[in-house]
């Protein structure tokens, strides 16, 4: 049930056997599984996990010190559920959609008191509603009726909601209304709000799921012109502390190509909540110049917030990017950290006594990691609209070791691995994502969408590049035991290229104006000034030029400002033609 | 307050009785043994009729006709401004022979959560004149960095070095308005002698005045610990957030703190996690180090130093594991650094401060602060992989740019990190002898640093001289 109805009590009340942290036992509550009930006398929230005889187990929401025996459990008959409606977007909402800023409003203090609630949606707010359906129109489940401008950027389609029958369209409004206004009435006795419920653990229904063959545009060189991944994708980002995960998912919250953003922050710090919270709504969407936060809805559940909400807010963010996915949006998800998700399961299911699994992760692990990854994907609506859901998770392996159950789980459901490494984040090569490890098998079916929006050669270039790379580890191994003077010359300029490679390309500064965003057709010609001068230099060293000589020319050295260029066009055309100029003056 | 004689359990620091009526999740109780003594502990589960407790004492002398009182309350800290310069044990009594403690007010030991949208995001520079941390790690008011050590290494001086010498450059020039500085020291299972240490600098330093001490020594009982900390970071919140004070919390050892937890673990025959630790170590990890920060509309911080000794130096225990994936960075001692004299060892290569890149550049440290360190980092790097070759091919069979690496290698465990745990260097300081070393590189090996600031501060002789040495 959602916070937003009142707590209309349907079954008997039942009352506290026993409590042990977030697991809470009931006797004689009637109740179904996963319905939402009141624990205590002070009404926190919690939902039904376990049936057994005459005894209900519930993971509680909050808090539970100072909760004793004897106290009241009530029951509201429905599963946890999310309102969704216009309001959504540029909220930010716990792990049970309560959105925070209501929350410290209604406690009085900075602090996350206990047994308060709030709708996800304010239902005070009126919002301008035109309709874009006639009366006599017939309407089935899911259609759209009509929009809403939500914020700046994202106007809110209006739809019949997913569980109705739907018929024709007795009568339907414009004008200014709050989301439990009915907007419009149906042949079927049916009344249309702007106001949705949907629960969280049930996936919104859609027509068929279809191969994604456009890339989500992140402006991040390694991701779009090594390893890309596609709108309705699903990836994984798994590596030790302090390897840049966050910063990572934020670049993605921030540049990725999406209309629509959840960022779920699961289990993880608060300080870089408020980051975000602070940053988003400064920073501009480079697609539209709106502030990034309205198209973004944030949740929030640090670490140190009660543990069975963080259990849920995974399903809280991917029912939210469902809702806007029905609307015909691509919407993408970050969540941080679904290894935190799974710690969650894990914490409940030993309090539950269940057997354990691998690693002591419930035997269920694996099942949930799908179910959730599944709910990603591009999809032909009921409505007929067409929307993605991108999900990308990333993972905190346990002292970076990927063979841990979690980390292997979700690699055999994603198709884009992300591989961070504690070494490269050692030598503050960032984004520190290890070139060798990664891979996407999107490659393949977004080629021709490269091809056609970029460059026609774009996936020879690319392979150029990785074959480089690829050499370049394979001489490394030489190089440890040897020394680099010891290689051939030619073995030698393809390291220098292979670092020109890593520094000036594959490296980029999250924190630097230019650079944080690099749009694909930059990241192709930077590839390319590489590829010139990779060209140039074995030209001359065929020639007879020493090695030194083709390296030490002045050019050289800007390869590593392409990056951080503003005009870079004239740039690399003028730093190709003195490269040229310059190498082909040795000989 | 009902009183029960009806133990009917006891297995190591758990006691298990029954009641007859509701006992609340969490609450104190109070256990009077025959011989008078009065041990204080904490409701684990409860059930209908039953209930099982965490004596913090430990059970010795308890037996089944010993009574238990359900105090009908959770734990509080009573708290007053009154606190600073005075010594607590574990558990919060005085043991300073000092006058008793008149609190203000008594708050819940176990925090609430900030809400994360009430947060204010840290990026004031606090300079610790340390170099490895300001110049290459910078900490900033209200995060929490804690110190990854091993046993044998000399974290407790470099803790004591950074209470003693952190402060923030600007508000030293005008005091008045600023907040007041005050330091939580919270020690869980340090040995006396390590103690003694600690108070004796405090005394010396005249730090005492301004800290609260809270002392859980080894020989304490060991579920005490899990207490000790709540009641540290209790008093940090009521000064930082009610008081204004900017508050430096030091707790250590973690690793004390979470054997305790596993030993409770263990005797309520949990299932357990990771090396016998329990599964939910993240999330009672995460309720300590989470309650750092500052609150906005609020003058005080609360930032947090923990120290934890990495059993067999092992990064990847689930103790430093752990707490890796919740603080905002750590500052790694290194066995090898510690062998060759440098004070103090820090290794900075997997060091880190996320809060780092807010906290520094124009305005708050110095322009060129953040491009430094970067170089200085992927230098340091080099130098460092070069090593091992050189162990192999000796340096005559490298390339000059190679040596000078080696150089740069050297000179910035010498000069940068060593410093020794007197000196206090300004955040300017650092940063200059970061060019001096750095000059010692040709300059278009600079690829981190943006050209005009080469020109500005890249010292051309010194380039020169190297070359013709």
């Amino acid at each position: 049930m959602s916070q937003a109805e009142d707590i209309e009590t349907v079954d008997e009340d039942g009352v506290i056997e026993s409590v042990s942290g977030p697991v809470v036992t009931a006797a004689d509550l009637d109740a179904r599984m996963n319905d939402v009930v009141y624990v205590g006398d002070e009404g926190l929230m919690g939902e039904v996990i376990e049936i057994e005889g005459n005894l209900t187990t519930i993971q509680v929401y909050e808090e539970t010190s100072g909760v004793g025996p004897g106290e009241p459990v009530e029951n509201t008959g429905e599963p946890l559920s999310v309102d969704l409606g216009p309001g959504v977007l540029d909220a930010i909402y716990d792990g049970v959609q309560r959105p925070l800023d209501v929350l410290e409003e209604k406690m009085g203090t900075a602090f996350l008191d206990r047994g308060v609630d709030a709708p996800g949606i304010d239902f005070e707010t009126e919002w301008e509603f035109t309709p874009t359906v006639d009366v006599g129109d017939t309407v089935e489940a899911g259609d759209i009726v009509g929009e809403v401008p939500e914020t700046e950027s994202i106007t809110h389609k209006v739809m019949v909601p997913p569980d109705y029958e739907g018929g024709e369209i007795e009568s339907i409004e414009s004008g200014a209304f709050t989301v439990d206004e009915v907007i419009a009435e149906l042949s079927s006795g049916e009344e249309i709000t702007m106001h949705q419920e949907w629960p969280v653990r049930q996936a919104r229904p859609a027509d068929t799921k279809e191969t994604p063959t456009v890339p989500l545009v992140s402006g991040q060189r390694i991701l779009d012109g090594l390893f890309p991944i596609a709108k309705g994708g699903t990836a994984a980002i798994p590596g030790p502390f302090g390897s840049g995960k966050t910063v990572t998912q934020h670049q993605l919250a921030k540049w990725a190509d999406a209309d629509i953003v959840v960022y779920v922050g699961c289990g993880e710090r608060g300080n870089e909540m408020t980051e975000v919270i602070e940053d988003f709504p400064e920073l501009e969407d480079p697609k539209t110049g709106k502030p990034l936060m309205s198209r973004t809805c944030l949740i929030a559940n640090t670490s140190n917030m009660p543990v069975a909400a963080r259990e849920s807010c995974i399903y809280t963010g991917i029912t939210i990017a469902e809702y806007f996915r029905d609307m015909g949006y691509d919407v993408a998800l970050m969540a941080d950290s679904t290894s935190r998700w799974a710690e969650a399961m894990r914490e409940i299911s030993s309090r539950l006594e269940e057997m354990p699994g691998e690693e002591g992760y419930p035997a269920y692990l694996a099942a949930s990691l799908s179910e959730f990854y599944e709910r990603a994907g591009k999809f032909q609506n009921i409505n007929d609209t067409e929307g993605s859901v991108t999900a990308i998770g990333a993972v905190s392996p346990p002292g970076g070791d990927f063979s841990e159950p979690v980390t292997q789980n979700t690699l055999r459901i994603v198709k884009t691995f992300w591989a961070l490494d504690a070494d490269l984040a050692e030598r503050r090569h960032f984004p520190s994502i290890n070139w060798n490890e990664s891979y996407s098998l999107y490659r393949q079916q977004l080629d021709p969408w490269f091809r056609d929006n970029v460059a026609d050669d774009w996936p020879e270039i690319r392979q150029w590049a990785v074959d480089v790379l690829d050499e370049e580890d394979e001489l490394q191994e030489i190089v440890q035991l040897v020394g680099k003077d010891a290689l051939p010359e030619d073995q030698q300029l393809t390291l220098e290229v292979a670092r020109y490679l890593r520094e000036a390309w594959l490296q980029q500064n999250a924190f630097h104006d230019v650079d944080t965003y690099c749009e694909p057709k930059k990241t192709y010609r930077m590839l390319l000034a590489i590829k010139t001068f990779n060209d140039e230099a074995f030209d001359a060293l065929e020639a007879g030029v020493p090695v030194e000589e083709i390296t030490d020319v002045d050019a050289t050295p800007r390869l590593n400002r392409m990056n951080t260029s503003d005009e870079w066009n004239e740039f690399i055309d003028e730093l190709e033609s003195d490269l040229e100029e310059q190498i082909r003056s040795l000989y | 307050m009902k009183e029960y004689q009806t133990i009917t359990e006891i297995s190591g620091p758990l006691v298990f009785a029954e009641v007859d009526e509701p006992v609340g999740y969490d609450e104190i109780v109070e256990i009077e043994t025959d011989d008078g003594r009065t041990l204080r502990g904490q409701v684990l589960e409860s059930s209908d009729g039953l209930v099982s407790i965490q004596v913090f004492e430990g059970t010795g002398g308890i037996d089944r006709n010993a009574s238990v009182r359900f105090l009908g309350e959770t734990m509080k800290m009573p708290v007053t401004e009154d606190l600073l310069g005075r010594v607590l044990d574990g558990s919060g009594e005085p043991i300073d022979g000092g006058p008793e403690i008149v609190p203000e007010s008594r708050e819940d030991i176990v925090g609430e959560a900030i809400n994360p949208y009430s947060r204010e995001y840290p990026e004031e520079f606090i300079q610790t004149g340390v170099s490895g941390i300001d110049g290459m790690n910078t900490l900033v008011r209200g995060q929490k960095l804690p110190i990854f050590s091993g046993s044998g290494l000399p974290h407790n001086d470099l803790a004591l070095q950074i209470a003693r010498q952190a402060t923030v450059p600007e508000e030293e020039e005008g005091d008045e308005g600023g907040s007041e500085f005050a330091v939580i020291f919270g020690a869980m299972g340090i040995t006396q002698e390590e103690a003694n240490e600690f108070m004796d600098d405090f005394e010396r330093t005249g730090a005492l005045e301004r800290s609260v001490v809270f002392m859980n020594l080894a020989d304490d009982p060991a579920v005490e610990r899990t207490v000790t900390p709540r009641l540290a970071l209790t008093t940090a919140e009521y000064l930082a957030f009610e008081k204004d004070y900017h508050v430096l919390v030091i707790l250590t050892d973690i690793t004390n703190y979470c054997e305790a937890l596993r030993e409770i673990g263990a005797a309520r025959e949990e299932v357990p996690g990771r090396r016998g630790y329990p599964g939910y170590m993240y999330t009672d990890l995460a309720q300590l180090y989470e309650r750092a920060g500052r609150i906005e509309g609020k003058d005080g911080s609360v930032t947090q130093i923990p120290i934890l000794t990495m059993p067999g130096d092992d990064d990847t225990h689930p103790i430093p594991d752990l707490t890796g994936y919740i603080t905002e960075g750590q500052i790694v001692m290194d066995r090898d650094l510690n062998s060759q004299g440098i004070e103090p060892p820090i290794n900075v290569l997997p060091s880190l401060s996320r809060l780092m890149d807010d906290g520094i550049g124009e305005g708050l440290t110095r322009e060129d602060h953040g491009d430094v360190s970067d170089q200085m980092y992927a230098a340091y790097a080099e130098g460092e992989d070069l090593r091992d070759l050189v162990n192999i091919v000796g340096r005559e069979a490298l390339s000059e740019l190679d040596n000078k690496y080696l150089d740069f290698a050297d000179r910035f465990e010498t000069e940068f990190v060593e410093q020794g745990y007197d000196t206090n260097r300004s955040i300017d300081d650092t940063i200059e002898l970061g060019w001096d070393l750095l000059s010692e590189l040709p300059k278009e090996a600079l690829n981190r640093i943006d050209e005009e600031l080469i020109e500005e501060h890249y010292r051309e002789d010194e380039a020169e001289a190297v070359q013709a040495d």
